[in-house]
Order: structure tokens, then C-alpha cells, then sequence
């Protein structure tokens, strides 16, 4: 179970680093968040996957899911969505006012 | 007692939130961010001084004991640079009413510097790797916040490519803190550091330095992954710029030079190496683009660089000396650059220009700004009796010292292209005729030149003040090559 998931996280890098290299900004938007999928499955697939047991310690449970990776995770996820939403609006205006989304002609010059 | 390590994170906290409700009263917001800020400063100089005195403070937040739990971790260095970050955000805040216009200050400009002293003093002062993460994220939120206060063309394209290049090496962050906790099983600091010795596959542990160097080395902007820093660096207000310059980066030096001397410290030769010749191409490179260019932010931006050099060449040699002399460059350093910034975008605002080639005579209407530029630049370019100076002897010293005659060579030579760059904005700027067609504006140029002043004096203290500051700096070399203390203080067992 560890090595599919770890494989689905090297999928999702791949995809994401494919996405990151576009011209287009949204697509290195989703290029992003494609990322950070990847870098939360690996959390997970990190702190051993045992299927069906409480991510609990108290008396007369035995068998138990480390914690800590779910509460890692949790932050991870609503920091990389709140960025995410930010960078949204960002390349929203940044678009409006550039009057182009293609990061090749976003690149700007030394003389300005 | 130990609840002293969370007030430089909890005041800031509150007073940002606080600040964001009564943002349409732009004098009351002033005088309140004042306020907190001396406030601020006051707290953190006294948490400092019973640090000095009686040890590093631990606190355990939420009363969970030390390896489970998050743990704040307030030792000399830490709070060291809590106190430098502060006395900068107060120059800040006295520059920033002046040059912030109306409009940006009603977008809750005092609410996100008040986050950004947050996330900067929580990175400092945390002992636990994930909760680093959280910091790092929370002064990057700020800093997405204020990059983009004001939203003009130009700045809003550099924002998009900082917010790209931060957002990629968090999440790389968080990707290596997996893969280290799947190693040692841990995420608090000196328990990390305790399991490292332990573990038996070192190679593992290698690869995954180098993956937290590469984090760690894209905020502090090492070659080669500093080409995002200058021109995202110079588009925001110059008080934005100054924290940037003055405090983003050296998160990034100073959790590099944590965790290399906490945590991996089992592979000398190869790490450590690795970073010499880094610094070597980070101070040439840096060096190179101070020159090539006639905007004056630009220049300053690019001296971020080679300091970033001088620190890493520092940790790079690894013996007591270099480290006081990486940490006192790294004080020295956070001093300057704010400085520098705020006199340059003073500079702008008073001229209406950043080209040099368009500037000239300055010092007839605004001596006191001149004079100011003239001693930060020596003390940037380590002129002595200023406090580039000491950091630089101590890191050449000890280069020769070790055998390290090649980065002893660059080193100098960087230093001397610093001081050229400085003294070419000195010399075009500054000198030159009088052009009496210009109205000199003295109220405005006097406004800015307070906050300045206060920087520059501090500045200068750090330099002959040495007998002071360095004792103190010794203190915290000896006590970082030596993790055990650190790691007994958390975990005493």
C-alpha cells in the first residue's frame, strides 16, 4: 500500500513540475496545487499506512495510526489552500493589468 | 516564568489583529503601531536580558512535555536576532507613515508588518521542524500581502513570480519534514538531532540536508537560486523593501545555520564543503549584478547577495571563530541592508528617480541623508572601525586559518566590488554640481531621516561597541557547536 501511494505522489510531482513549466498561468497555478497534493499523500504515506484503526491513544486500544502525520497534514492543507486562493486573485489582476497571461512575455526588462 | 519565550510571537500577533479593526482611523492605527512596537522592543530586550543572565528560556506550549508537543525555544540566538528584528521594525514603522501613501496604509499595510514580525520572531524562537514550516508560512503570507500593497503593473508581475518561487520551496519543505519524520520518527529539533546520531544509514540523512539546504537556501538566496530576489525585492514601497532585505533572507541564514550545526553535523566534509563553494559563487555572483546596473534599488538589492556569501562561507568553515563571525555579520547585516533600503528609497522619493545616470549633487540639498549613505556604505563594505568589519576579519581569519585560500581571495575581492558599488551611488548621486533648479524638500528628507539615523547609530554601536556585542557572540559560537546543550535544555530528561 506504502509503494502505490508513494508512486501516486511521484505521479502527482511529475505532473505538477510539468504544469509549473507552462507559459500559462493557470496552468502553473494547478501546476501548484498538483504539488502540494503530492507533498500531502507523501505525509500520509510517511507515517505508515494501517488501514482501519483509530489515529488514537487511550487505554485498551493497541493497535493505532500515528497521529501526527493527520495533524501535519491538516495545517498543510488549509496553509497551501489559502495560498493557493491568494495566487488566484494575483494572477487574476496581474493578467487584467499586463493585458497577457503568458509568463514568456511577463518577463519584463532591465530598462523600466 | 518560561511564558516570556511566546510574548515576542503573541504581541505582534494581537497587535496585528487589533490593527486590522480600527484600520479606517489611520492616526489612531499609526500611534497604536508605534505604541506596540517600542512596547515590543522594550519586552524582547528584557527577555534577552534574563536569557543572558540565567539561560536559555524553554516553554512548552499547551503544557505537552517537550519531544510531543510544540516547544519554543528562546536561547541566545534566538533572541538576539528577536531583538535585532525589532529594533528595525520600529525604524520601519517610523519611516513607513511618511512613505506609504493614504491608501496603501488604509490596506491594512500595519496588520501585515505586525504578521510579518510574527512569522519572523516564531521562526527564530520555535525548536520543532514543522513548526518552522508554519512560521515560514505565515511570514510569507505578510509578505505576499505587502509585495503587492499599492498593485501597480510592474509590481504585481514580480509578485506573481516571489509568491511562485516561495510557495514552490514550502512545499519542498514540507515534502523533506515527511521524509525526515519517516527516518527519525520526530519533528521536534533536538530530538531530531538526538535520533541523527543514532541512525545507522547516514546516506539517507545526506540526501535529505541537501533537500532542506535547497528550502532553506531559496529564501535565504543562495547561488544559484537567487535570481528571483532583486527585482521582486525592488518593486514594493521602500519600507517593504527594507523588511525584505532585512529580515526574509536572514530566516533563511539563520535556519541553515540551526539546522547545520544542530542536526547535521555527522558529515562535515561533504556538506560543509558543499557550502563553501557556494558562498564562493553566491559573493561573486551577487557581486557582479551590484555592478551591472545603474538603479540605485537595484544595486542595493543585489548587495543582499554577497552577504548571504559571507554568512554561509561562515558555517561553511565550521570552527568557533567562523560561526561568531557568520552571527555577527548576520546582526551586522540585518542593520544594514534595512538601513540602506530605507535611504535609498528615500533617496527616490526625494528625487523622483532610481536611475543614477538622471541623479547628482544630492548632498548640497539633503547633506544629513548624504552623510548617513556614506557611513552605511563603509559599514557595508566592512570599512573599520563599522561593523562589517569585525564579521569579515573574523570569517577571513579563520579562512586562512584553514586552508581556505581561494574563498580568503574571493572574499576580498568581493568586499572591495561592494565598496565600489556603494561609492559609485556616493560619488553620482551625491557629488557633483549643484543643480539649483531643484527646491530641496527639508521637512519631508528631515522626516525620513530620523528613522535612518537611529539604524545607522545602531549600526555604528555595532561596530565600536564590539567589546560588548562580541563577548555575547562568543557565547552563542561555543554554545551552537556544542548541540548537547541545546538538545539537554529541551529534552531534560
Amino acid at each position: 500500500m506504502e509503494i502505490i501511494t508513494s508512486m501516486l505522489a511521484g505521479i502527482l510531482f511529475a505532473t505538477g513540475v510539468y504544469n509549473l513549466l507552462q507559459k500559462q498561468m493557470l496552468r502553473i497555478i494547478i501546476g501548484t496545487a498538483l504539488l502540494s497534493h503530492g507533498a500531502h499523500l507523501f505525509i500520509l504515506t510517511m507515517g505508515k499506512l494501517k488501514r482501519g484503526k483509530p489515529p488514537i491513544l487511550v487505554e485498551g486500544v493497541e493497535n493505532y495510526v500515528d497521529p501526527l502525520p493527520q495533524a501535519l497534514i491538516l495545517t498543510s492543507i488549509v496553509i497551501s489552500f489559502g495560498v493557493t486562493s491568494f495566487l488566484l486573485v494575483l494572477a487574476y489582476r496581474a493578467s487584467l493589468l499586463n493585458e497577457t497571461d503568458n509568463m514568456e512575455e511577463l518577463r519584463g526588462s532591465d530598462h523600466e | 516564568m518560561s511564558n516570556l519565550a511566546v510574548l515576542p510571537i503573541l504581541i505582534p500577533l494581537l497587535a496585528g489583529i487589533f490593527s486590522a479593526f480600527i484600520n479606517k482611523k489611520t492616526k489612531m492605527v499609526r500611534i497604536f503601531s508605534i505604541l506596540v512596537s517600542i512596547i515590543n522592543l522594550i519586552v524582547v530586550s528584557y527577555i534577552g536580558y534574563t536569557i543572558f543572565q540565567n539561560g536559555s528560556i524553554i516553554l512548552e506550549t499547551g503544557g505537552w512535555k517537550a519531544p510531543y508537543g510544540i516547544v519554543l525555544v528562546a536561547d541566545m540566538l534566538s533572541i538576539l536576532l528577536v531583538i535585532t528584528t525589532n529594533i528595525i521594525a520600529v525604524a520601519c514603522i517610523f519611516f513607513a507613515r511618511k512613505s506609504l501613501s493614504q491608501q496603501q496604509e488604509s490596506f491594512y499595510f500595519y496588520t501585515f508588518f505586525f504578521f510579518l514580525i510574527t512569522g519572523v520572531s516564531g521562526a527564530f524562537l520555535t525548536g520543532d521542524l514543522f513548526n518552522l514550516f508554519v512560521f515560514f508560512e505565515v511570514l510569507l503570507m505578510s509578505s505576499y500581502a505587502l509585495i503587492v500593497l499599492g498593485g501597480g503593473k510592474i509590481q504585481l508581475r514580480e509578485s506573481i513570480k516571489y509568491v511562485l518561487i516561495n510557495l514552490f520551496s514550502s512545499i519542498l519543505f514540507v515534502t523533506v519534514v515527511s521524509f525526515l519524520y519517516s527516518v527519525v520518527g520526530t519533528v521536534n529539533m533536538a530530538q531530531i538531532a538526538e535520533r541523527v546520531q543514532e541512525v545507522e544509514q547516514k546516506g539517507i540523512l545526506t540526501t535529505i540536508a541537501i533537500l532542506l539546504f535547497f528550502v532553506f537556501a531559496t529564501k535565504a538566496a543562495v547561488f544559484p537560486l537567487y535570481y528571483w530576489l532583486p527585482k521582486s525585492y525592488i518593486v514594493p514601497n521602500p519600507v517593504v523593501s527594507a523588511l525584505f532585505g532585512a529580515l526574509l533572507t536572514k530566516v533563511g541564514i539563520y535556519s541553515i545555520l540551526r539546522v547545520f550545526t544542530t542536526i547535521f553535523v555527522y558529515e562535515i566534509d561533504i556538506t560543509h564543503q558543499f557550502f563553501l563553494w557556494l558562498a564562493a559563487l553566491t559573493m561573486i555572483t551577487g557581486v557582479i549584478g551590484a555592478l551591472s546596473t545603474n538603479n540605485i534599488k537595484l544595486i542595493i538589492s543585489y548587495n543582499i547577495i554577497p552577504a548571504v556569501g559571507f554568512m554561509l562561507m561562515g558555517i561553511g568553515l565550521y570552527t568557533e571563530a567562523s560561526i561568531s563571525g557568520s552571527i555577527y555579520y548576520l546582526l551586522h547585516d540585518m542593520v544594514v541592508k534595512g538601513t540602506l533600503f530605507l535611504i535609498v528609497g528615500a533617496i527616490v522619493a526625494l528625487t523622483g528617480t532610481s536611475d543614477l545616470r538622471k541623479m547628482g549633487g544630492l548632498i548640497h540639498h539633503y547633506p544629513v541623508i548624504g552623510w548617513l549613505f556614506f557611513v552605511a556604505s563603509l559599514t557595508l563594505a566592512g570599512i573599520p572601525p563599522f561593523s562589517g568589519f569585525i564579521g569579515k576579519l573574523l570569517l577571513l581569519q579563520e579562512g586562512l586559518a584553514q586552508d581556505q585560500i581561494a574563498i580568503v581571495i574571493i572574499g576580498l575581492i568581493t568586499s572591495l566590488l561592494i565598496l565600489f558599488s556603494m561609492i559609485r551611488i556616493f560619488i553620482q548621486a551625491f557629488w557633483g554640481e549643484k543643480d539649483d533648479t531643484i527646491t530641496p524638500n527639508r521637512v519631508k528628507s528631515r522626516a525620513y531621516a530620523w528613522p535612518i539615523a537611529f539604524l545607522v547609530a545602531f549600526s555604528v554601536f555595532l561596530g565600536v561597541g564590539a567589546e560588548y556585542v562580541y563577548p555575547m557572540v562568543e557565547d552563542i559560537s561555543a554554545y551552537l557547536l556544542d548541540p548537547s546543550q541545546y538538545i539537554d535544555s529541551v529534552l531534560k530528561e
